[in-house]
């Protein structure tokens, strides 16, 4: 054991991260599209169908239209899922059906560096993803500058949230349907719940307290308080969160993988 | 060579490139590989030959660091594979069983991209690169996707990719398997090319044929244990000797002439085998005496050996 912990992690995780995104360059025109169509179809549902029901949202203190409530909602949404279903599914597909890992285990790339490589992977497809539905959504005039600019850094941050625990269900899954579970009890959950689609002040008090445990309310908290164009110290404790949340659940990652992983 | 050790004077018979000594490997209760020594010297290509099950597959991912030994200590290059992998991996090239050729990426992209896991520089890479298609044949395929390869192809690319790093050490897990005969006589042949480049080899193979034609010394495992280790030929003169009499349904006598005779012999019911080495005489007498058909003299193969040694029995 020692001496697989021992080759421990260095720069080198970027190798992992190369080649994932040689593949990517190879169907970016593909890739491009889901984030670029996607907050369209967003707006035109909610933005267009249902906010003439819902009209203004009473939003920390000021009323603002529904359309300007759930636009950085959708970011924050689609920077989870972009991390989440990279590490899960798609990992998944590299390690056991592709067998990529262990052809890279043969090289000098340890198991920890491919873990890192893709978890960075993951919360660069968060990045790519945010930074696309970043310039669609201000086409629409719904975001402040330039403060809605730093939810560009905080796609890394929110990525590498994601990314983490995804890959923490991909070293425990026993296969690849099993994900659903994660998927219906997590991330379900997550994108109704987290204060993307309505503010969690609007929840009972107990529901409120669960809601601020999950990750996604803190990363919805900060894309609309960025996106409105206010940057309070407040955010900084959902920030801090995110690290606190990235801290724990990176390394328990990067320890289940080695377990499934080396034997 | 152990009490040159305990004189303290020992020298490594010219320093080989992997020597194993004393490596367990446990998997919970089971014990996959049990106390297993050997080495592999400087420019030979060493055999491990097993049936399914038999460790040789575990033995070799303990040499090339992707699975920790239980005990025991593995030197490759004189360094030890617990503290030193990352070192000992960037010299060496490994051929896994298991199809790891990246199906998204075309032929000569899975080699470009695997340069870059050993740093190896851009341009060099590609050279490297369009070299190797070329040894294996597949320069006119470099930008075909992967799932257009045929089985042979691939295994030709897998070999490629373990040479981008042009590694001291070249580790092959059972390189052919799957392969038709062609595909398979296309892979050694390249595989004695390298031979003749100096390059070390550890292969492990449960083809007979591919063992006594690349392998200098082998050992033959069950079980997790080493049964004999020598050369092919050894192997050959000591447990089977140098020709076979086949005898089908031997009758009655046969077996009680065998057994007067003290020959060595086993007897699988409807057929009998005779070893032996007096060449063409016992087999006339047999001929003539016992049997006019079904009963064939042959020379001795490795698999002779093997099956003798490891039984007749499935492994499943």
């Amino acid at each position: 054991m020692s001496a697989i912990h021992k080759a421990s992690i260095s720069l080198r995780f970027i190798r992992i991260w190369q080649r994932n995104l040689t593949v990517y360059r190879k169907s970016w025109k593909i890739s491009f599209i889901p984030p670029l169509l996607e907050p369209l179809f967003y707006l035109l549902a909610f933005g267009v169908g249902l906010s003439s029901l819902v009209g203004n949202v009473r939003y920390q203190g000021s009323d603002i239209s529904y359309v300007r409530f759930i636009a950085p909602g959708l970011i924050a949404i689609s920077i989870m899922y972009n991390a989440f279903f990279e590490t899960t599914y798609t990992s998944y597909v590299r390690m056991y059906y592709q067998k990529t890992f262990d052809a890279m285990m043969a090289t000098p790339l340890s198991m920890e560096e491919i873990i890192t490589g893709e978890i960075v992977w993951g919360a660069t497809k968060s990045l790519v993803a945010a930074t696309i539905m970043l310039v669609v959504i201000s086409a629409f005039g719904l975001l402040s500058y330039p403060e809605c600019l730093l939810i560009l850094p905080l796609a890394l941050l929110g990525g590498i949230a994601f990314s983490s625990i995804g890959m923490l269900f991909t070293g425990m899954v026993a296969n690849i349907e099993m994900f659903n579970l994660p998927v219906f009890l997590f991330v379900t959950p997550m994108f109704l719940f987290s204060g993307t689609f309505f503010p969690t002040e609007n929840l009972p008090g107990w529901a409120r307290f669960l809601a601020s445990l999950l990750p996604l309310t803190h990363l919805a908290n900060m894309t609309r308080t960025l996106g409105q164009g206010n940057i309070p110290l407040s955010l900084l404790w959902d920030a801090g969160y995110l690290l606190l949340f990235s801290l724990i659940f990176f390394p328990l990652a990067v320890m289940k993988m080695h377990k499934r992983l080396i034997k | 060579m152990e009490s040159m050790k305990s004189a303290g004077t020992f020298i490594e018979p010219s320093s080989p490139i992997v020597r194993a000594d004393h490596v367990v490997k446990k998997f919970g209760d089971f014990t996959a590989v049990n106390d297993i020594s050997f080495h592999v010297l400087r420019g030979e290509c060493f055999g491990i030959l097993g049936p399914n099950g038999a460790g040789k597959t575990t033995m070799t991912r303990m040499v090339y660091g992707f699975s920790p030994m239980t005990r025991g200590r593995l030197d490759v290059f004189g360094l030890d594979i617990s503290t030193r992998s990352r070192a000992i991996k960037a010299r060496i090239g490994v051929c896994q069983q298991e199809n790891s050729i990246d199906p998204e990426l075309t032929v000569l992209e899975n080699l470009e991209v695997f340069a870059r896991y050993f740093d190896m520089p851009k341009k060099e890479a590609r050279d490297k690169a369009l070299d190797l298609l070329a040894f294996i044949s597949l320069d006119h395929r470099r930008d075909a996707p992967i799932h257009e390869l045929s089985g042979g192809m691939m295994r030709r690319l897998v070999l490629a990719r373990a040479l981008i790093n042009q590694p001291d050490l070249l580790i092959l897990d059972e390189p052919t398997i799957g392969l038709d005969p062609q595909s398979r006589h296309q892979f050694w042949e390249r595989l004695e090319e390298l031979r003749k480049k100096g390059i070390s080899m550890l292969l492990t193979t449960h083809y007979m044929e591919e063992a006594s034609r690349l392998c200098d010394r082998l050992i033959i495992m069950d079980q997790g244990a080493i049964l004999v280790n020598g050369t092919p030929k050894e192997l050959i003169r000591r447990h089977v000797g140098r020709d076979i009499i086949e005898v089908v349904d031997p009758p009655d006598g046969l077996r009680e002439f065998v057994r007067t005779q003290n020959l060595d012999h086993e007897d699988l019911g409807h057929r009998l085998n005779i070893y032996c080495n007096d060449r063409g005489d016992l087999y006339q007498k047999i001929a003539n005496d016992f049997c006019g058909e079904g009963c064939v003299m042959r020379t001795a193969t490795l698999e002779d050996v093997f099956l003798k040694l490891t039984g007749r029995d499935l492994r499943e």
